[in-house]
């Protein structure tokens, strides 16, 4: 019972943060980065008036202390409940990065949007994402039953490519960022996104080809895989909406929209390679040759 | 639980550690030495040089300004805003381009004249372009019923970002070096932009309703002026005056 309640709060702290990368999103495609001058504070207040583009800065502002809150209700639940040490850390992790998430945001206020102070408050945000899905996963009553083992013939190993899948989505998110923050231009995130598509459909596709009937694994695949569609039309989408009122006087709604979309789906996708990841070390044995060797295998 | 609020201890020692140092790092870059004081200004010879700048072709049509969102602007309003990024005059000429003596003038250090008035009105800069010398105060002002923040975007002189209240006291600013042109923008509201240029002389002119500007006081010399505008770009044109000379350059964009 305590377990099932763990776990929902932390499926409600992993949707809250996907608000909170919208609302992140919403700021940056708002150009409302700067609307309030000050920080921690916002006009001298706690609750300025909610005007234009304070409206999103300070949105995101608020959305994010929830979230750090529940963020430190979770770390201390975790801390005192659970049995799994390595998960009371990932907890201590999480807040750790939600903690240095709000620094970094504050010095992108205070210090004019220095764009690696902006990237990299945008990739731990996708990074942070993927922690508490993670978290919500390992406190699911579906890992509690245990693995479900499978055997890997193919190479390079399907650990192998779920972990570069997901590396190589992190990239992306990067390459997506400093196109965001004009620190580069559209060209390696365009190229990027061959790159993850490229590894989302062979990792996936080893999966259910390999592994039609493995329920946890085939649900993993699907998800990242059906996300990664979906996020390329987005891009697509949210690119050509760009170019399309490039000419207008104030950020359009249009371009918003599918921008902020794609913000989101990204983080859903990076937080997707990051799950099949993790399902894939859970159920895929490693090659008889590397258990040979002697590996450790990690069990709850 | 001992050990987790050590470990959240040693987070937050360090996250400071990560933090603390870069504030120092806006400390204020050393101003422009000023130019060497040279003779008095003969105002006796000085020369002229007056012109207009006139555009061709169709002007294109500019996109209404959508105040929805923001009612206290809206309000201010009574027709639609239109975008000041192309303002073709009734006499075909072309409004809110920025002339200036871009070469020639000799080094010295030039008077600056009484602040130059930036006001914040419906939501709107007014007016849209501005010019001021190197150190001349730029005097703000906010006669909105909401707030700004006024955002600078300066490549040379130092970048900065202020908030103002409505009908809030004004701002007084300036900027050290020369930079032609600093755009200006509003986060509150993202379609609010102006541009003021910033020069180390006072031979300097912005083109209002009739699309002419005139640049008084000049010493005997050779020059190139520069007109710049913010969407069609810059021109240059040679001009020598001799002493008392009153000279036309005339300059033409194209739409
Ligand atoms: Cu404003």
């Amino acid at each position: 019972m305590e377990n099932l309640r763990l776990h929902r709060f932390s499926v409600v702290l992993a949707f809250c943060t996907l608000i909170l990368v919208v609302a992140g999103g919403l700021v940056t495609s708002n150009d409302a980065g700067l609307s309030v001058p000050d920080w921690p504070l916002s006009y001298g207040k706690l609750m300025p008036k909610m005007e234009g583009g304070i409206f999103y800065e300070h949105g995101h502002r608020m959305v994010a202390t929830t979230v750090g809150f529940l963020t430190i209700i979770l770390a201390v639940w975790l801390w005192r409940g659970e049995r799994r040490a390595w998960l009371r850390w990932l907890g201590v992790a999480a807040l750790g990065a939600v903690v240095a998430q709000g620094v970094l945001g504050g010095l992108t206020v205070l210090f004019l949007l220095p764009k690696p102070v902006s990237i990299a408050h945008a990739c731990l945000a996708e990074l942070f994402f993927s922690t508490t899905a993670a978290i919500a996963l390992f406190t699911s009553a579906g890992w509690r039953k245990g693995p479900l083992p499978v055997d890997d013939a193919g190479t390079p190993g399907l650990r192998l490519l779920a972990v570069a899948a997901a590396a190589v989505t992190l990239a992306q998110v990067a390459l997506g960022a400093a196109a965001r923050h004009q620190a580069l231009n559209i060209i390696p995130h365009v190229c990027g996104a061959l790159a993850v598509t490229g590894m989302v459909l062979w990792v996936t596709l080893r999966v259910l080809v390999g592994h039609p009937r493995h329920a946890p694994l085939r649900r993993a695949a699907l998800f990242l895989l059906s996300l990664a569609c979906f996020q390329v039309f987005l891009g697509i989408a949210a690119y050509m909406s760009r170019v399309a009122t490039a000419d207008a006087p104030q950020p359009m709604p249009v371009m918003v929209g599918f921008t902020v979309a794609h913000v989101a789906v990204g983080a859903l996708t990076m937080a997707a390679s990051v799950l099949l990841a993790i399902q894939v070390f859970r159920h895929v044995r490693r090659p008889a040759r590397e258990l040979a060797v002697g590996g450790v295998t990690v069990t709850s | 639980m001992k050990r987790f609020w050590i470990a959240c201890g040693a987070l937050s020692v360090l996250l400071l550690a990560g933090c603390g140092g870069g504030k120092e790092e806006s400390a204020k870059k050393e101003e422009a030495a000023p130019a060497p004081a040279a003779a008095p200004i003969d105002e006796a010879n000085a020369a002229t040089v007056t012109g207009k700048v006139s555009f061709e072709g169709t002007a294109p049509k500019m996109a209404t300004i959508d105040m929805s969102a923001n009612p206290a602007c809206a309000r201010e309003h009574s027709t639609a805003q239109k975008s000041e990024e192309v303002v073709v005059n009734g006499n075909g000429t072309l409004r809110y381009v920025f002339v200036w003596v871009k070469q020639g003038v000799p080094d010295r250090q030039w008077p600056a004249g009484a602040p130059v008035e930036l006001d914040q009105k419906g939501c709107m800069y007014a007016p849209h372009v501005i010019g001021v010398m190197t150190g001349q105060n730029i005097e703000i002002k906010n006669n909105d019923p909401t707030n700004h923040n006024i955002h600078p975007l300066p490549r040379i002189n130092q970048e900065w970002n202020q908030s103002q209240p409505p009908k809030g006291e004004a701002l007084i600013k300036s900027f050290p070096r020369e930079e032609v042109m600093i755009p200006v923008k509003c986060n509150v509201h993202p379609w609010m932009r102006s541009y003021i240029g910033v020069v180390s002389h006072p031979f300097f002119a912005v083109t209002g309703e009739d699309g002419t500007f005139t640049i008084k006081g000049l010493p005997p010399g050779n020059y190139t002026i520069e007109a710049w505008h913010e969407k069609y770009g810059t021109q240059d044109l040679p001009v020598t005056v001799a002493p008392k000379e009153s000279k036309t350059v005339d300059f033409s964009f194209k739409g």
